[in-house]
């Protein structure tokens, strides 16, 4: 049976076992018949052209995985950030693991989306904000439609969180291939701030499907600083669409780390409604042997005053593929409109490549919008510049793509993730560098 | 020290050095003149070991030992360094972290350990001192809008860092006003000991007067076509180069 007609025969059956209330009830039925109107997206759509999940689609995924899974801290402890203390919101094959969790309802809620979708307390928030800003798409929806657990966090107003949050789905892989649907909801109230770390990590060579769902409300003068951390098996692909509604004078800004799994496709967007907000999105994506990153991002400037960031390099190595597709709409109210976008990438392999489109979309008629993309090589007068006081061409060339990237490092705000993100790619460079930038 | 027999050197169809032979030996300055286009700094840059030349004939020995088939980073491991004419701009890698990967590379060629970090921050702060560089400037990234001064007299500091028994200075003071000369001369004479030398490369004879040279070459058309003391710097700059080429037919 092909994927598409198994996850909606299982719907049925998965809504039977699961007790939430009504209204999300309707919003699943709503959903699946979306899934199954449009199915998985294929290459004839825009925005899908540079990227085929023939290939990821194909495995017989178990769609309800076996959720008997047990997995020691000690096992698992490298895939934390555990030099810093951070709550601790911890899957596994898509069922809560408590004994690495630690969650909170002290003065604000981080905790489980299936208790947000199932405890009478939860429903207005959840009547509020659950899926109001999702994508309408055939993906999203088919998360949606089976939506129930991930990461509910809630912070309330004025509330500045004491230390960060990491969000962590592992895939244990006792069964011959998995498709997992995360879902995560985070809603950052007046004046509140919060730090956000997400990562997903199979433990199998079994091939792992996640398609995962994540709504970000900041409202007026919020604060949220987002890391995904995307360092995966090459057994294991992703969809990570993430929406992110901001209000007035809020701060939002997520930085992407590719540097692993077979298939990465990033879908991040930005709906600003309100006037002072800053949106900004980095990333850097050090990718080889088949790898392929896709980053797929949305700024949607509607109202007057309000600024996006954007910075995304690339590092291609073997025969690995990315994608950047980075889209602007600047509606007619909202001028004073500063937009910047910029992708830069080094190909190291002539079998490596790199499709980069920026597509912006002006109607207002006062404002600063800059785009720019660069594809090249590593600079060969450098090389030897480096080469000639006695530095190694590996270690020169990981010299020079460090400081390449640097630009995106250095607005990382915890410097364990700092430390973390450029031994990872000391890793995949082959290099072990003894610099510090 | 180094001993340079009939090198012809070429970049791609075009053949660039056609015959040098040079001999430098410990404790020597040697300057090597001549104008545009007349391969110094192709003479300069394939010592060093950039691939972009291809060595088509003779022999290039450092101490003995043929470098020709070296690749750059070793060549400098031996101790050979290049004074850029034109350094290049690296952001994102500051000066200082920059140094601690390039002495602690030589030291992993040589089989030793990293040079404890003490013993790093002291060299530093010495030989900042030496080139009169604020200490500020050394977590600037490298060379990233340094003046032309600034670049050369980091250069120098490079040097110094490095202790390589072979230094050449390639248009060490083009870009130069005469306090960053002074400066730079000062650290370069400070460096030298009878156990190292120096090719000194210049248009001009002005940087002679602070570096003294045991021997200056004419290079013309990619041969060394007049050696001689440090007079023949001063003529050169009184003359020009047409009699020279006059005298040698080219």
């Amino acid at each position: 049976m092909e994927l598409k007609e198994k996850l909606v025969s299982s719907f049925m059956a998965f809504e039977d076992n699961v007790d939430v209330n009504s209204s999300i009830h309707d919003i699943r039925t709503e959903a699946i018949k979306t899934f199954e109107a449009e199915g998985f997206p294929t290459k004839k759509l825009e925005a899908w052209k540079y990227t085929s999940l023939n290939s990821v689609l194909k495995q017989d995924y178990s769609v309800f995985p076996k959720q008997d899974n047990e997995i020691e801290f000690k096992d698992v402890k490298k895939y934390f950030i555990h030099d810093i203390d951070a709550y601790k919101i911890i899957f596994i094959d898509g069922k809560y693991a408590s004994h690495l969790s630690q969650t909170t309802h002290d003065g604000l809620d981080v905790c489980l989306m299936s208790a947000a979708l199932t405890k009478p307390k939860y429903k207005v928030i959840i009547d509020n904000y659950f899926n109001k800003i999702a994508n309408k798409d055939g993906l999203s929806s088919l998360n949606t439609a089976f939506a129930y657990e991930g990461a509910y966090i809630n912070i309330p107003k004025n509330k500045v969180v004491d230390k960060p949050i990491q969000i962590i789905h592992f895939s244990t892989g006792n069964e011959a291939a998995v498709m997992l649907q995360p879902r995560n909801l985070i809603i950052v109230n007046e004046n509140a701030h919060v730090q956000i770390i997400e990562r997903h990590q199979s433990l199998t060579d079994n091939p792992v499907l996640t398609n995962s769902v994540t709504e970000i409300f900041t409202n007026k003068r919020a604060i949220v600083d987002y890391y995904k951390i995307q360092n995966d098996k090459q057994t294991a692909s992703i969809i990570d669409n993430t929406f992110i509604n901001q209000k007035q004078e809020s701060l939002a800004k997520v930085h992407t780390f590719s540097f692993g799994g077979k298939l990465v496709r990033n879908n991040l967007e930005f709906y600003q409604n309100g006037e002072r907000i800053d949106s900004t999105m980095k990333g850097i994506t050090v990718i080889g042997d088949k790898q392929h990153v896709d980053h797929n991002t949305l700024v949607h400037h509607i109202e007057p005053n309000c600024e996006s960031h954007q910075d995304y390099k690339g590092i291609f190595d073997d025969k690995s593929t990315g994608v950047f597709n980075g889209k602007v709409i600047v509606e007619k109210l909202a001028q004073k409109t500063n937009a910047f976008q910029a992708n830069n990438n080094i190909l190291v392999s002539d079998k490596a490549s790199i499709n980069t489109k920026p597509q912006l979309e002006i109607f207002a008629d006062d404002v600063k919008c800059s785009h720019g993309c660069t594809i090249g090589q590593l600079d060969e007068s450098a090389m030897f510049y480096l080469r000639s006081r006695g530095i190694p061409e590996k270690e020169a060339k990981a010299l020079l793509m460090f400081a390449f990237s640097n630009t995106v490092l250095d607005s990382v705000k915890i410097p364990e993730i700092k430390n973390r993100i450029t031994k990872i790619i000391a890793n995949k460079l082959g290099v072990n560098i003894g610099f510090d930038l | 020290m180094l001993k340079i027999n009939n090198l012809h050197a070429s970049i791609g169809d075009k053949a660039i050095l056609k015959g040098i032979n040079l001999e430098v030996k410990p404790g020597e300055v040697h300057a090597i003149m001549g104008p545009n286009g007349s391969g110094k700094s192709t003479l300069a840059s394939v010592i060093a070991g950039k691939e972009d030349y291809e060595v088509t004939e003779g022999s290039i020995l450092l101490e003995e030992e043929d470098i020709e088939e070296l690749a750059a980073e070793e060549r400098a491991h031996k101790g050979v360094f290049l004074s850029f004419q034109y350094p290049v701009e690296i952001p994102g890698v500051s000066v200082t972290n920059f140094m601690k990967t390039a002495i602690n590379s030589s030291r992993k060629a040589k089989g030793l350990e990293d040079m404890p970090a003490k013993d790093m921050l002291k060299m530093i702060r010495e030989k900042s001192e030496l080139l009169e560089i604020d200490r500020k400037f050394l977590s600037r990234s490298l060379n990233e809008g340094f003046s032309g001064g600034e670049k050369k007299r980091n250069e120098i500091f490079q040097m110094a860092m490095l202790e390589p028994k072979l230094a050449i200075l390639d248009e060490t003071d083009s870009g130069l006003d005469i306090d960053a000369l002074r400066i730079v001369s000062n650290g370069v004479n400070k460096l030298k000991s009878k156990d190292n030398a120096v090719i000194v490369i210049t248009h001009y004879q002005r940087l002679l007067d602070y570096i003294v040279p045991d021997f200056v070459h004419v290079l013309l058309n990619g041969k060394i076509v007049k050696s001689g003391t440090k007079e023949l710097a001063h003529e050169l700059e009184a003359k020009g180069y047409d009699w020279i080429k006059e005298e040698v037919g080219a």
